[in-house]
């Protein structure tokens, strides 16, 4: 079925959303409506046009196809499902992310996985095709991050300033033959092992299968992989008395 | 540890050896080990470095052989350098840490609730008795509609925001389960359900089994967004966006590893052992603008049934932040002042940052008054109320409701021992060791909650009986009822209040 959004602002077109009998949805002609997708459980949508902020937050299991760019907070407080981003994202991808997969082709802004946590069968990914802004992966909890760099082909990896900071869980991994340089003290960057190939090689098929790339030449490429070197690195911080 | 960190213990326990029959009950309580058995000297010994003055040994000794007493060992007096400031210099030497404590700020600061006055009747109207005459607590918070629908019949159309049935002005402020125990948790819970009023998450999520109070609970929504998805969402009556706490305005949580445990870890939906870290701002909301978008994702999520609350702390600007809260859709302002209690903080923080809760309140009435939107939210305070004649000045100066943390965790047995970051509370409040959680039964909990807020409730009706005022509608921002009594000029402006005598 096919929501024609036009003049419909955030509410009318969420309560079209939720109340629809349809389990697949075109949103045609999206123009920044906020919060598509919000605390959705069931439904596919397919979003054309250019959705606005906190698109997919809290959602439980919808899956959401954007055919062009997205806004900020993608995946805010995600829980389970799936989004797919043809173009590009801005800041806070996946902010709290708990569940779910986000796979973005083109680049992402500022703190991308900021505060992204684990738990149990809940191991949230985000794979990103292109580059990632400053503050990847910022407080980190659990759950991975891959970023590609496609394009790039540099020595460097592709991300802003200051990845990994406050990483305390999870891990990110970036496509690159250098480590960033600016880690913090309980980060360390390590080639890609073991178990960490394994999930780094199943989030890359996974990101080709949703893009149509073929990912037999990047699987035999170098992957850095940042991940906290101490389970508890704050505890000395304190004083207590 | 070199000779220069030893600090004398800061309380002296006291063992009256003609009453004590070494039944060794104190030691058993004692989950800080101050107590010993000397077998050899056949009585009981303490070393009271451990003593954190929570006196649950002198509660329970049965020869009432006990006393904690704070030590007269002391440093050369002195104003400026007091004895606290030399040993935090001690402490910080010897470990280069962040001090990290407990509870509300401690300190001397004014008590703008201690400098006013209530007004009541007499001669020219009369007071009211409210345990004969017919006297209304109940309390609705959220958004008030001022434009009123009709339909075709002429009748009312309803609808408008949704709100908050309160009993009574008092709500049970925000403590995460983890902060405090399960027990304490269900005594909040079970409370608020009798009471007909709520209690509030805190931002650890809620325990599955609490899912059945939900009709009386706050859900809480803070930066690192513990356990917060569709269902918790959905499961309470209202649900609290955490911007700041009173006790640490602008700094963010940690709750350590070693404290996400078991079921603390199943609720808050991270692995056991790993640390809980609230990041200082939530980062989805940099300018005040972007609040909307969280408010509002909220109540897409949870279908517009329930009212959004914005907690923040008194701030030196919080009147213009509260505007700017009130226009982000928002429907309940929850202002907390810089007394309010915390399971831990940095100790400077606690003790510097943030403003009285009395003259936030009063800032913040007038501002919304003054800008003509002050029905478009509610306003709930907290920050140290201690008693009902707290709730009747707030509710005077312009608060629709209170609420309370400290004082309910007093009421389940919390002595203010302010050592809640040390996860050994010997009342089972704020620890989750498993033997002492069960020190806390939560029906005993229950009933000493709802005697308190009873008894307050009482009052309050008396307090408002004898100004007369037989609906607490007609106090919200009375101010006129008040009168401040040895305060500046300035201080008088900014509540709003006349002077004792004028």
């Amino acid at each position: 079925m096919t929501i024609w959004t036009e003049g419909l602002d955030f509410q009318a077109l969420g309560e079209r959303i939720r109340h629809s009998q349809a389990q697949e949805l075109e949103l045609e002609g999206v123009l920044g409506q906020r919060y598509i997708g919000a605390g959705l459980r069931d439904k596919r949508l397919r979003i054309r046009g250019v959705p606005g902020n906190a698109l997919g937050a809290y959602m439980d299991g919808a899956q959401l196809r954007v055919e062009g760019n997205a806004q900020d907070a993608v995946g805010d407080t995600m829980n389970d499902g799936e989004i797919v981003v043809e173009g590009s994202c801005g800041d806070a991808l996946g902010y709290a992310m708990r569940g779910g997969s986000i796979f973005v082709r083109g680049d992402v802004g500022y703190r991308c996985g900021i505060h992204m946590k684990a738990y149990r069968e809940k191991q949230p990914r985000i794979v990103i095709g292109g580059r990632a802004g400053s503050f990847l992966g910022e407080y980190q909890a659990g759950g991975r991050i891959l970023v590609l760099g496609l394009g790039l082909e540099e020595e460097q990896p592709p991300v802003g300033a200051f990845p990994a900071m406050g990483q305390h869980g999870g891990a990110i991994f970036l496509r690159c033959r250098r480590p960033p340089q600016d880690l913090p003290a309980q980060v360390t960057a390590k080639p890609a092992d073991g178990e960490e190939l394994r999930w780094l090689q199943g989030d890359l098929r996974d990101f080709c299968q949703r893009f149509g790339l073929d990912p037999e030449p990047l699987l035999a490429d170098e992957y850095w992989c940042l991940r906290p070197n101490t389970e508890n690195p704050y505890q000395r911080l304190y004083t207590p008395y | 540890m070199p000779a220069i960190s030893y600090l004398y213990p800061a309380f002296e326990l006291v063992r009256d050896e003609s009453r004590c029959t070494a039944c060794r009950l104190c030691e058993r309580q004692c989950a800080n080990g101050v107590h010993r058995y000397n077998a050899e000297l056949g009585r009981m010994q303490a070393d009271e470095r451990a003593c954190v003055a929570c006196h649950r040994c002198v509660a329970l000794c049965p020869t009432r052989a006990l006393k904690v007493v704070r030590t007269n060992n002391a440093l050369r007096p002195n104003a400026n350098w007091s004895q606290d400031a030399v040993e935090e210099i001690y402490r910080q030497a010897e470990s280069g840490g962040v001090l990290l404590s407990s509870m509300g700020n401690p300190n001397p600061f004014p008590v703008y609730w201690d400098h006013l006055l209530i007004n009541a009747s007499q001669v020219t109207n009369p007071s009211i008795d409210p345990l004969r005459e017919p006297m209304e607590t109940v309390t609705f918070l959220g958004k008030k509609s001022v434009d009123i629908r009709r339909g075709p019949d002429g009748r009312i159309l309803p609808g408008g925001a949704p709100q908050l049935r309160l009993n009574v002005p008092v709500l049970f402020s925000a403590m995460s389960y983890g902060s405090i125990s399960y027990n304490a948790h269900e005594a909040l819970a079970r409370a608020a359900q009798e009471l007909g009023t709520y209690y509030n998450t805190g931002e650890g999520g809620l325990h599955r089994d609490l899912y059945r109070y939900g009709a009386n609970t706050i859900v809480q929504v803070a930066s690192g967004r513990f356990g917060v998805h569709p269902d918790y969402l959905n499961a309470g009556a209202a649900i609290e966006i955490k911007m700041g706490q009173g006790a640490k305005p602008g700094i963010g949580g940690h709750l350590p590893g070693n404290k996400i445990v078991g079921d603390i870890s199943r609720t808050r939906m991270i692995p056991e052992g790993a640390d809980a870290i609230s990041p200082a701002p939530h980062h989805d909301i940099y300018p005040i603008e972007d609040l909307h978008q969280l408010v509002h994702s909220l109540k897409e999520a949870s279908g517009y049934k329930k009212p959004v609350i914005v907690k923040v702390a008194a701030v030196h600007n919080v009147a213009a932040i509260a505007s700017g809260v009130a226009r982000s859709g928002a429907d309940i302002i929850a202002i907390d002042g810089f007394r309010g209690g915390t399971g831990a903080a940095p100790t400077r923080i606690r003790d510097n940052v943030g403003i009285p809760v009395e003259l936030a309140l009063a800032a913040v009435d007038q501002r919304l008054r003054e800008e003509g939107i002050r029905g478009q939210v509610s306003l709930v305070v907290g920050g140290s109320i201690r008693s009902s004649a707290d709730v009747v000045k707030a509710i005077a100066l312009g608060a629709d409701a209170v609420y309370i943390a400290t004082a309910a965790l007093i009421a389940l047995g919390c002595h203010l021992c302010r050592s809640c970051h040390l996860g050994r509370c010997n009342w089972g409040i704020a620890t989750q060791r498993e033997e002492l959680v069960r020190r806390l039964d939560p029906e005993e909990g229950k009933r000493r909650l709802v005697n308190l807020v009873t008894a307050w409730k009482h009052e309050i009706e008396e307090m408002m009986g004898g100004m007369g005022i037989n609906a607490i509608e007609a106090l919200r921002g009375n101010r006129l009822m008040l009168r401040g009594i040895g305060l500046t000029q300035r201080e008088l402006d900014i509540l709003g209040v006349r002077h004792a005598g004028e």
